[in-house]
C-alpha cells in the first residue's frame, strides 16, 4: 500500500502547527521526518495514521493491504503501550482477539511475531519484569502479528537509552524489509538525526511552528550497509544537524506554555 | 576540605516507608482486649460501665449456643450483600459511564457532588414512606448509601486510566466495547477495588442504621433491643459481631487484590 499526504494543514485553536504537508510514501520505503521539538511531527504522525483529524487536507490510502492483514495502518509508540496486565504474549494477542482469524492463525502468528523479535524465552513475562528494549520488541512484535502495510513509528526509540537503541535499529532494519515477501512503508518521527540518516530513504525535515517541510533528503546507500561509523552517513548526519540547527535553538528558547507536542 | 582528615559520609536514607510486619496486627488486638480484660478483672472499669471481654463472648457464646444468632447473621448479611449487589454495580455503571461519556460527565458529577455527603440515615423515614417499613426500605437504604462512594471511585479509577494505551487500542482498530472490557476496566480496577472497601464497611454502618427501625432479626435489632434493656454484653457481643463482618469483608478485597492486581506488585 501506499500513503499519500494530501497538503495537510492543521491548527489548535488559532494556533497553526502544520501548514500545507504533502507527500507520499510506497512500499519498501522509510520516510522519516525530523524537525525542532514543537513542530508537530508526532500531531503529524497521529493524522496520518487516522489517530487524529486534520484541520484540512486528506490522507489517502493507495492499493491493497497484505492477506490476513487486521490492521493496515499500524503504530509503534514511544511508550511502547503495552497493557501492564498482560504478558508479553497476551500483549501480542490484543489485536488479534476478534478479528475472525481462526486460534491455530493466531498461535501461528504469535509464535512467529515472538521468534522474529528474540522474544520466544520471554511469553510468560509481564512488562515490568522486561528492559525498555525488550519493551519495545514486543510493541514491533504485536506490529508485526497484525500483518501491517504501513507502519507509523512515532520515536520508538527515544525512551532508551543509546546501546539498547543501537541494538534496535537493527532490529528495525529488519522490520523496514517487510514479511512473507510483503514490502511495508514507514514513516519514522524521530528527533535523533542519527536514527533519520540510518533508517530512512528520504528525510522530510520540517521547520518550527508551523511546521512546513522545508527540505526533502534523498539518502541512496542501502540500509544493511549504513553504520553509526559510516563516515557518509556521519557526514549526512552532520548537514542535517546544521540545516535546523537555528530552528532548534528558536524552539529551544521559546515558552513552553501553549506547547503542542 | 583542605586538610587531609578522613571522616566517614554519614547515612542520610531513610525514607519513612512503613513495613508490614506480619501477625503484629493481629497481635496488637489481642493485647488490647486482653489490656480491657485486665482492667476489668482489677475493677478498673466498672461493670455498669462496660462489661469484661469474658463477659461479652460468654454472651456471644449462649447466643451462638441457643442458635438465636443464625438467624440474626442471615438477615444481616442478606441485606447488607443484596443492598450493596445493587447499589455497587449500579455505582460501577455509573461511573464507567461518568468516565467515558460526555453527556454522562457534567450532570453526572453535579448530582453525585450534591447527594454524596447527604447523610443516608436521615433518608431512612422516608423511604420507608416511598418503600414500606419492611425489607425493601432496608435494602434501599444500603444500596443508597454504598452506590455514592462506588460511582466517585470507579470515575476516578477511569480517569486514571492511562490515556495512551487508549489510543494504542484505538491504533489497532479495538471496537470500544473491546478497548472499555480489556483496557479501560482492567486498568481501573485498583481503584474500583479501593471503592469497594470504603462501600462495604459505609455499607455496614447504613444497615446496623436500617435494622434500628422494625427489625426483629440481624445485628442491628439486636444491637438496639439489647441496648433498650441495658444488656451491654449482647450490645457488644452484636458490635463484636459487626467488627468481625468488616474484618472478613476486608479480607476478601485483600485477596481479590493480590489475585486480580498481582501485576502491580
Amino acid at each position: 500500500m501506499k500513503l499519500i499526504a494530501d497538503t495537510i494543514r492543521h491548527s489548535y485553536g488559532p494556533l497553526t502547527v502544520l501548514e500545507d504537508i504533502s507527500f507520499e510514501v510506497g512500499p519498501g520505503e522509510v520516510v522519516a521526518i525530523v524537525g525542532p521539538s514543537g513542530c508537530g511531527k508526532s500531531t503529524l504522525l497521529r493524522i496520518l495514521g487516522g489517530l487524529e483529524k486534520p484541520t484540512s487536507g486528506q490522507v489517502l490510502v493507495e492499493g491493497e493491504p497484505p492477506e490476513g492483514s487486521i490492521n493496515p495502518l499500524t503504530f509503534v509508540f514511544q511508550d511502547f503501550g503495552l497493557l501492564p496486565w498482560r504478558s508479553v504474549e497476551g500483549n501480542i494477542r490484543l489485536p488479534l482477539e476478534g478479528s475472525g482469524l481462526k486460534s491455530s492463525e493466531i498461535e501461528g502468528r504469535i509464535s512467529n511475531a515472538l521468534s522474529r523479535t528474540g522474544l520466544s524465552d520471554f511469553r510468560k513475562a509481564l512488562p515490568k519484569q522486561l528492559s525498555g528494549g525488550m519493551k519495545q520488541r514486543v510493541g514491533i512484535a504485536r506490529a508485526l502479528a497484525v500483518r501491517p502495510s504501513v507502519m507509523f513509528m512515532d520515536e520508538p526509540l527515544s525512551a532508551l537509552d543509546a546501546q539498547t537503541r543501537e541494538l534496535l535499529m537493527d532490529d528495525l532494519v529488519t522490520l523496514a524489509e517487510g514479511f512473507d515477501g510483503h514490502q511495508l512503508a514507514t514513516v519514522y518521527v524521530t528527533h535523533n538525526l542519527e536514527e533519520a540518516t540510518r533508517l530512512a530513504d528520504r528525510i522530510l525535515v520540517l521547520s518550527r511552528r508551523p511546521g512546513r517541510i522545508r527540505s526533502v533528503i534523498t539518502i541512496d546507500r542501502p540500509r544493511r550497509e549504513r553504520s553509526a561509523t559510516d563516515p557518509d552517513i556521519a557526514k549526512q548526519t552532520r548537514e542535517l544537524w546544521d540545516l535546523i540547527r537555528n530552528d532548534a535553538a528558536e524552539a529551544d528558547r521559546e515558552l513552553t506554555s501553549g506547547e503542542v507536542s | 576540605m583542605s586538610n587531609n582528615k578522613k571522616a566517614p559520609v554519614s547515612f542520610r536514607g531513610g525514607l519513612l516507608i512503613p513495613r508490614w510486619q506480619r501477625g503484629v496486627g493481629a497481635i496488637s488486638l489481642i493485647l488490647l482486649i486482653a489490656l480491657w480484660q485486665v482492667c476489668s478483672s482489677l475493677g478498673w472499669i466498672s461493670p455498669i460501665a462496660a462489661p469484661s471481654p469474658a463477659e461479652i463472648f460468654k454472651a456471644l457464646g449462649d447466643m451462638i449456643q441457643t442458635g438465636e444468632i443464625y438467624g440474626h447473621l442471615a438477615a444481616s448479611l442478606g441485606r447488607l450483600f443484596g443492598g450493596f449487589a445493587i447499589g455497587g454495580s449500579i455505582g460501577i455503571l455509573t461511573g464507567l459511564a461518568i468516565g467515558l461519556w460526555s453527556p454522562a460527565r457534567a450532570p453526572g458529577v453535579t448530582i453525585v457532588a450534591t447527594l454524596f455527603p447527604i447523610p443516608k440515615i436521615a433518608l431512612l423515614p422516608l423511604f420507608i414512606i416511598w418503600f414500606g417499613i419492611g425489607e425493601a426500605s432496608k435494602l434501599v437504604t444500603i444500596a443508597f448509601g454504598t452506590f455514592f462512594p462506588m460511582v466517585v471511585a470507579t470515575y476516578g479509577a477511569v480517569d486514571n486510566v492511562d490515556r495512551s494505551l487508549i489510543r494504542m487500542g484505538r491504533s489497532f482498530g479495538l471496537s470500544t466495547s473491546a478497548i472499555i472490557r480489556k483496557i479501560v476496566l482492567p486498568g481501573a480496577l485498583p481503584g474500583i477495588l479501593s471503592g469497594l472497601r470504603i462501600s462495604t464497611s459505609i455499607g455496614i454502618v447504613l444497615l446496623v442504621a436500617a435494622e434500628m427501625i422494625n427489625a426483629d432479626q440481624g445485628i442491628g435489632g439486636l444491637v438496639l433491643a439489647s441496648g433498650n434493656l441495658y444488656q451491654t454484653d449482647r450490645l457488644l457481643a452484636g458490635v463484636f459481631i459487626l467488627c468481625l463482618i468488616g474484618l472478613i469483608v476486608n479480607s476478601l478485597i485483600d485477596l481479590a487484590e493480590k489475585r486480580l492486581l498481582g501485576w502491580r506488585s
